[in-house]
């Protein structure tokens, strides 16, 4: 089965220990300016949204991609940037509409987010379950059952 | 090594930055943040200086957890000799700007001087410059840090500031950080104006990579957050209710000061606590409060964010108000409401805002103006002299001074010298409800008794966080302890001083040890850190941390006189609840705290005690 992240900001915090966890996992070092996934804060509406790469299935970033850095992890489906293949061109960057490749200066290479092989450590590191690594084909399971539990099953006989 | 090993000293005066290695000696001995800053602090100004002159130093300081995946590892704080107390000061805070230093590669910054204009320093990484702040001197904590943002075209940079209350040197002043959060006591923001420094902004991108054992740190860390999580208190209760839980169990104890500490027990408690704020307001069908929110790396997220009711006679006409904004935390709810009568919760929800807009501690702004409403009551202050009636209860009036104060307009300048110095100027010092020039906190020390003894005995002036007794006296954590006896309080609060001076070194949040003990902490603090880290050591180094304090105040020209409370506590009965008849029994712990500590009867330590401690 094939799984997706799934975010619910209703649940953020803003603790940022997703970003922690991410640039750890993918630098050896605590630095959410490395994080693949971001947590913004929309100060004046109380709200926390975290935002990171959704692995379009015909994705944006690989078809631009000139020389075939970005490819499919098969096991879990991320498209995952091959580094030593990138040159740092920046074409994904423009071409993803969502904004989750980024550049990064130091390395002249791009970053996104790659699933962490099957085992996203944003999604162990959240203390609220704000993300959620879960079926790809059911991300819309919690919300349907929420409506389902309110659908009106009482009895109309009588 | 949890720390970076740099501070970097910035000379006002002289304008410049000069980066400096951390003196490693003394991480050994202090850990960092409240420790570590304050050695340095003790090192290097004179204990009688003026708070408030250019050679006061002020530092920014972060602890060795700070800026990692350590839950509640965002804490910074600010050490300086306080503005309102003339005594050590340490204001901590959370939010994001503490990590951010951290991950600029800095451990702390010592501002020294005072710069000939306004300014405010950049730091970028190991880039550190002094800015002209001459388009953000006048500006609230709120536009300066939107206007730094839009300046270097960066929606990252971290900001603390002052707003108008440091700029005009109210006592009781506070910095700022992340529109929300603050260093409130002691006055440090009335420090940080008197230097001409407006504001820090901080854009770090080096993170943390100096942790001695990842996958130790990793493992201990990850067992403290499974003790956070399944804790009814810092699991449940915090994340739900924030710490305004406080405000209807306080209440019920007799133990929430009422009208400048006439009253114990507050008749309109229930309508500015936790729940009212889960309730739907009948003006608009919206609840006061929005959401819960977490500082930097924080997995109980106690935090509130609230919106105002926009048909509020506060707001009516100021949109500006009418986003979501922070608050209200149990301390500014009791300190603009109770403590004056006002049951408003929208007034209440107003001026806290204004504090933070302007950078002013709502607990020592609020409760001076309820020793004001007191002076009003007896008719030594008039109408006339305050501009506008102020009796208790007065949402109006209240809603009125906190403009007036943090702007030094009228009698707001009075109210901006605190209580103890506006109850002398009019006669009546006694009516202060302070400690070392400190305003009291939100427990009274008739209802818990234990937090007399923490209060008087402070490093910083009155204050609940220097030793929650609370914590066992109402809350039974780690131990129920009886809050109506003086009973084995002086070890009890000794012991929580030592091991709250410890949290604060390491860089974590002091509402951690509603579940963790120092044993939960230890084992992130060696893993984090070189060197030996034991429960030994550790519970030497918060002795150390306070016996060090405790000698800076007595150098600085305090005595034992002021480790005392305002008659009224001791001779004052309260009047309702289950410690009616009760007065603080501070006469009796006192002394045998001091034995205790290893101090002499003036409260002086002993050569034994600083020997042992190393100082």
């Amino acid at each position: 089965m094939q799984k997706s992240l799934h975010i619910d900001p209703a649940k953020c915090t803003g603790c940022l220990q997703c970003e922690m966890a991410c640039s750890y996992e993918h630098t050896g070092v605590i630095n959410p300016a490395k994080s693949r996934i971001k947590v913004f804060n929309f100060e004046h509406e109380g709200r926390k949204v975290p935002y990171t790469c959704t692995q379009c299935a015909d994705a944006w970033c690989m078809n631009a991609c000139p020389v075939e850095a970005i490819v499919i992890d098969v096991a879990t489906g991320a498209k995952i940037v091959k580094e030593a293949t990138c040159v740092g061109c920046k074409v994904c960057t423009i071409a993803c509409p969502f904004g989750t490749v980024n550049y990064m200066a130091d390395v002249g290479k791009v970053q996104k987010c790659d699933l962490c092989a099957g085992d996203p450590k944003c999604v162990s590191a959240c203390p609220t379950a704000a993300i959620t690594y879960v079926d790809a084909d059911w991300t819309g399971l919690d919300r349907m059952r929420a409506w389902a539990a309110k659908a009106n099953t009482a009895s109309v006989s009588a | 090594m949890g720390w970076n090993r740099k501070v970097l000293r910035v000379n006002l005066t002289a304008g410049t930055c000069t980066p400096e290695p951390l003196n490693m000696a003394w991480a050994n001995d202090y850990l960092g943040s409240r420790g570590l800053a304050s050695k340095y602090l003790v090192e290097e100004i004179d204990p009688k200086v003026d708070p408030l002159s250019p050679d006061n130093k002020m530092i920014m300081a972060t602890g060795p957890l700070t800026g990692t995946m350590a839950s509640t590892g965002g804490r910074y704080t600010v050490v300086t000799k306080g503005a309102l107390t003339n005594a050590i000061a340490c204001s901590n805070s959370g939010g994001y700007f503490g990590a951010e230093m951290k991950f600029a590669g800095w451990d702390m910054v010592v501002f020294e001087g005072k710069s000939p204009k306004p300014v405010y320093l950049y730091l970028e990484n190991d880039k550190a410059e002094l800015r002209c702040a001459a388009h953000l001197w006048g500006k609230t904590c709120w536009e300066t840090e939107e206007t730094i943002k839009a300046s270097h075209q960066d929606p990252q940079i971290k900001v603390s500031s002052i707003g108008a209350a440091g700029e005009n040197q109210v006592l009781f002043a506070c910095i700022v950080n992340d529109l929300h959060r603050a260093a409130g006591r002691s006055g440090v923001g009335a420090v940080m104006g008197s230097k001409n420094l407006k504001a820090v902004a901080i854009r770090g991108t080096k993170g943390v990579s100096g942790i001695k054992d990842f996958p130790a740190f990793l493992q201990a860390t990850q067992a403290g957050k499974k003790v956070l999580a399944d804790n009814a208190v810092t699991g449940q209760g915090l994340p739900k209710y924030g710490t305004q839980v406080l405000m209807n169990v306080i209440n019920e104890m007799g133990a929430l000061p009422t009208r400048n500490h006439r009253d114990v027990q507050f008749e309109e408690a229930g309508k500015i606590s936790a729940e009212a704020m889960h309730e739907k307001r009948p003006t608009d069908g919206k609840a006061h409060l929005v959401t819960n929110a977490a500082c930097f790396g924080c997995t109980i997220a106690c935090g509130r964010i609230s919106k105002i009711d926009e048909t509020h006679f506060s707001v009516k006409n100021s949109p500006k108000y009418w986003g979501a904004s922070g608050g209200l935390e149990y301390e500014a709810a009791w300190a603009l409401g109770a403590a004056n009568g006002v049951g408003d919760l929208e007034a209440l929800h107003y001026a806290n805002m204004l504090c933070n807009e302007h950078g002013m501690d709502p607990i020592s702004f609020g409760a001076t103006v309820g020793a004001a409403m007191e002076l009003y009551d007896l008719g030594i202050l008039t109408k006339e002299q305050i501009g506008l009636e102020a009796q208790f209860g007065s949402a109006e009036a209240l809603c009125k001074l906190v403009e007036m104060t943090a702007h030094g307009e009228g009698f707001g300048k009075e109210l901006g010298m605190g209580s103890a110095r506006m109850c002398a100027k009019y006669g009546k010092p006694e009516l202060s409800m302070s400690v070392k020039g400190q305003e009291f906190p939100a427990y009274d020390s008739r209802g818990i008794q234990g937090m007399g003894l923490t209060y008087a005995t402070s490093n910083r002036g009155a204050c609940h966080l220097r030793s929650y007794t609370v914590a066992s006296e109402v809350l039974g954590i780690p131990v129920k302890t009886d809050p109506l006896t003086t009973d084995g309080k002086p070890e009890l609060v000794k012991a929580f001083q030592d091991a709250t001076s410890v949290f604060d070194a390491a860089g974590i949040c002091i509402f951690t040890s509603f579940a963790w003990t120092l044993a939960d902490v230890q084992p992130q603090v060696q893993a984090a850190c070189e060197g030996d880290w034991s429960m030994d050591k550790l519970n030497l180094v918060g002795e150390r941390i306070w016996n060090m304090e405790r000698q800076f105040n007595l150098a600085a020209g305090l005595t034992a006189a002021d480790d005392d409370l305002p008659p009224r506590l001791k001779t004052e009965p309260a009047k309702t609840g289950p410690a009616k008849g009760l007065v603080n029994g501070i006469d009796k712990m006192k002394p045998e705290y001091y034995k205790i500590r290893g101090w002499d009867s003036n409260g002086v330590p002993d050569k034994a005690t600083l020997d042992r401690l190393g100082l």
